[in-house]
């Protein structure tokens, strides 16, 4: 622990701190454009200078300079003061004077920090550097002439992502940041450089010229597009969601969004349900609040009711609709819509038990049936980190290209109680072994069996927990500690034979077995599950009501409203305690917070933010067996995995354009 | 600075280089470079074999040699490495041609010492003879490049054609290099000065002149 005085401060570092962070701890503001705590050190724009002695009469880069014992650090001699102006002006030279177009502006660090360290204005009059634009696909919208070559992109692109698409072409002035060919990046993260890049070179292109940051509102809120509940910033504009962009959490998401996650949002003011819909004659004509519930009433279910949550919803949502059930008599709920039926009687064994924050540090990894590039983009960074640390990864399913080196155990689950000695030896000597399954194992059944290899491979150790289950929606989590699960799955419900099926924005579920039962489908975008309903009853997306989402690791977070709901849309937990009045029960709720007070008496673990405690892993089986071959992977186009996705022209332009481009072009030629 | 950028990917090139192989007594040489390197770092080798890649891209064209972008990405599959690497490093070092060459490259010196000494000259005399910067004459054999520094200032000024320097130059010696060349002859690398023989101070030595017909101990006279 070396201690180091800055500007006369004495302070004691982290053995291994850089000067730049002793600064930062001692409280001094060290400008920057090229260093990021997330990446590796560059020290190519040089803004970070400082005065250190003993050392050369020079100013040094702090961000690649070690702390040392006795190292005396000034950030305010006159020194410095110049060195900053300097570099200021040169970064300056060749940097355009566009920010009145430009869309970094207001939340430029080139212009913060000019304001702030640089000179009055600039000795140059000579002509500046011209690039041409790159392209690099229809999420990044690039202006490299404002680049200033802080390599951030690239760094990020070859070590968090570990996709290596970025690349710096030529030298010196005439240096250019670009993909191969001009290529579009295409990984589920590439628009966390347009966060990265410190200037206006890389810009969000759905987002283009469409509003100032100082005119946006903030509100913070949880990414649904998975299950790993990234946080993120809601960046709103009168009526409409602007932008998604990510809020540090060391534990979630780190800084990161998945492109999914921060480019839905243009899907919330599209195919929207504002009005009540009624089928009548076989096609659906708008109503009114009054006619539908009447209707619903008419049907006189009883105790013949069913609710099928979303992947979407939130827990605030999937308990008033338990309620209202209850109330009724029933307790058909469900929310594997796909009709998974894998137990939950013990919901630590469906969960994602190391954390995303301990998966890092695991050795050896197993993962049975998850295509995790997809699933959960932010999950497959922290892998690609263990993997740099030493970890083995082992999959069992069909081959996707990970991001790290990765050996695939073939397509048979039967593998999974016969493993390969090479895989027992790994784990054998690992100390902090893990098992993933992935929702392709879920479907297949191979829980129990994956539990058994797990129990063989000996991943729980002390406080070590390798077990993880890995979900890919929102609410399922969520789902689960409020009972939407029945012992047979959406099999079980169907033999029920409900006379009013509530689907609460649940669009993947089938609802071919339900001809008979009045299909009411509570949601906000006009998709598979609209399409099916007799009834539709205009609800609040994620962005547009307080809810409570349980991420795959069991961390219970909560999200705020940012914009109310279009038309007659209303919240979820409205319509619901509406509708209980509409069958003539009592829910016990007449506003939002006793509606959570009365969520939280029934789940305690749902009122406390943070990792809820779901207990220890069961015995395992050793009898239970897995069969069959993973064929494919649930997720089908990444880029449109629910309802707000699809609607979103952005992920449809992603889908054609990323993932099926090469049949695109075909058909050009 | 030269003006450099890639050639662009068009089908020709693509029919042209797409089956680009290094041939057995390069890949001989590749695989001898990549040995050179601990284990899982072949792409350390980078350099050495698009040097390789350029001069067997230059056998097959009778040129210098370039780096199509076949050829680039063949040698990022033979390393194992990201495409936009490799083109990283050909784009970076000047060595690399990134557009066709003529068969031969005449890079001709134009810093302060070799300005100083009649760089200007050299250039002039050079376009005369029909070369133009960044292009190939019209009879294929030359491509004329004005570069920084090459470290020859005490026999400038010089011109580097493919491997060889040709120092202390006027145009009349050029044109003479350069008409050998053309013939197919060999000329002789290093200084052109009649009686120089490598960088020694021209016109004999000026400094421990004792030493030049034998060894001799100075350290009584200090």
């Amino acid at each position: 622990m070396p201690k180091v005085t800055v500007d006369g401060q004495e302070i004691e570092v982290p053995d291994g701190a850089t000067v730049l962070q002793a600064c930062e701890q001692a409280g001094k503001e060290i400008p920057r454009f090229c260093y990021h705590e997330r990446l590796s050190i560059a020290g190519n724009c040089r803004m970070c200078l400082v005065e250190v002695k003993p050392g050369p009469p020079k100013p040094q880069a702090s961000c690649a300079l070690p702390a040392s014992e006795g190292q005396e650090i000034r950030t305010d001699s006159q020194m410095v003061k110049t060195a900053r102006e300097g570099v200021m002006e040169f970064l300056l030279i060749n940097h355009p004077l566009d920010c009145p177009i430009c869309d970094q502006g207001g939340e430029c660090d080139l212009q913060d920090q000019a304001v702030a360290y640089g000179r009055g204005g600039s000795r140059y009059d000579m002509n500046k550097r011209a690039v041409t634009e790159k392209y690099m696909g229809p999420l990044i919208k690039t202006v490299m002439t404002r680049c200033i070559h802080c390599t951030r992109c690239v760094r990020f692109s070859e070590e968090i992502a570990g996709v290596d698409e970025i690349g710096a072409l030529y030298r010196g002035e005439d240096m250019q940041i670009t993909t191969y060919l001009e290529q579009a990046a295409e990984h589920e993260l590439s628009a966390n450089v347009i966060d990265l890049c410190p200037v206006g070179a890389l810009t969000s292109r759905p987002y283009a010229f469409e509003a100032r940051p100082w005119e946006l509102k903030k509100t913070l809120s949880i990414d649904v597009s998975d299950a790993v509940g990234a946080n993120i910033t809601l960046h709103s504009k009168g009526r409409e969601v602007m932008r998604a962009v990510p809020r540090i959490n060391d534990d979630v998401n780190e800084e990161w969004l998945s492109d999914k996650g921060r480019y839905m949002v243009d899907g919330l003011t599209k195919r929207r349900l504002d009005k009540v819909f009624l089928r009548k004659k076989g096609g659906l004509k708008p109503s009114t609040w009054e006619e539908a519930f009447k209707e619903i009433a008419k049907a006189k279910p009883g105790k013949a009711i069913a609710a099928i949550a979303g992947d979407m919803v939130d827990c605030e949502t999937m308990f008033a609709a338990k309620a209202l059930l209850k109330a009724c008599g029933s307790s058909l709920l469900e929310g594997r819509q796909t009709g998974m039926d894998y137990d939950v009687s013990n919901l630590a064994a469906v969960n994602f038990n190391s954390t995303f924050a301990g998966i890092e540090a695991a050795d050896a990894i197993l993962i049975v049936g998850s295509h995790i590039r997809w699933e959960a983009p932010l999950v497959n960074v922290r892998i690609r980190k263990a993997v740099k640390r030493g970890a083995k990864v082992y999959i069992l399913g069909p081959g996707w290209e990970p991001t790290y080196p990765a050996t695939f155990l073939g397509e048979d689950l039967s593998v999974l109680s016969k493993l390969p000695k090479e895989l027992v030896d790994v784990f054998k000597g690992a100390e902090r072994p893990a098992v993933i399954l992935g929702g392709a194992g879920l479907a297949k059944g191979a829980l129990g069996a994956t539990l058994a290899a797990a129990d063989k491979l000996g991943v729980v150790k002390g406080d070590w927990n390798g077990f993880n289950a890995l979900h890919f929606s929102a609410a399922r989590m969520g789902g689960l500690m409020l009972g939407y699960a029945q012992k047979g799955g959406m099999a079980d419900i169907v033999k029920a034979k409900p006379k009013v099926v509530l689907s609460l924005g649940a669009d993947e579920m089938d609802f071919k077995p339900f001809a008979d039962a009045l299909k009411v489908y509570i949601g906000h975008h006009g998709d598979k599950g609209a399409h099916a309903a007799d009834i539709v009853l205009p609800a609040a997306s994620f962005a547009e009501k307080d809810g409570t989402y349980v991420n795959t690791e069991g961390r219970v977070q909560f999200a705020e409203k940012a914009v109310f709901a279009p038309g007659d849309a209303r919240e979820d937990w409205t319509i619901l305690r509406a509708m209980a009045d509409a069958l003539g029960v009592s829910v016990g709720f007449d506003s939002f917070a006793e509606l959570q007070a009365g969520m939280i008496a029934d789940v305690p673990a749902l009122g406390e933010e943070g990792l809820a405690d779901l207990g220890k892993l069961p015995k395992a089986d050793g009898k239970a067996k897995a069969e069959g071959a993973i064929s494919a992977y649930p997720i089908k186009d990444f880029y449109l995995t629910n309802p707000i996705a699809r609607a979103s022209a952005v992920m449809q332009q992603c889908s054609a354009e990323l993932l099926h481009g090469d049949e695109l072009a075909e058909a050009a030629e | 600075m030269a003006d450099r950028h890639l050639a662009p990917d068009t089908p020709e090139l693509r029919e042209r280089w797409g089956s680009f192989e290094f041939s057995p007594e390069h890949k001989a040489k590749a695989d001898k470079h990549i040995a050179k390197y601990p284990d899982g770092r072949q792409k350390s080798a980078v350099m050495a074999l698009l040097d390789l890649a350029q001069r067997q891209v230059g056998e097959e064209t009778d040129t210098q040699g370039w780096l199509p972008l076949p050829v680039m990405e063949y040698v990022a599959q033979y390393l194992d490495m990201p495409v936009i690497r490799v083109v990283e490093v050909a784009t970076f070092y000047f060595m690399y041609n990134l557009v066709p060459v003529g068969k031969y490259h005449v890079q001709v010196c134009g810093t302060t010492p070799c300005m100083l000494r009649g760089s200007d000259d050299i250039i002039t005399a050079c376009k005369s003879r029909g070369m133009v910067k960044g292009g190939v004459s019209e009879d294929g054999l030359w491509t004329l490049t004005e570069v920084e520094c090459m470290g020859n200032c005490a026999t400038a000024p010089m011109v580097q054609i493919n491997d060889d320097n040709y120092e202390d130059l006027t145009p009349e010696r050029l044109d003479a290099v350069l008409d050998a060349l053309a013939k197919g002859d060999t000329p002789k690398a290093g200084t052109q000065e009649p009686g120089r023989h490598t960088s020694e101070p021209s016109g004999g030595p000026t400094t421990l002149k004792e030493m030049v017909s034998e060894n001799h101990d100075y350290r009584g006279e200090w």
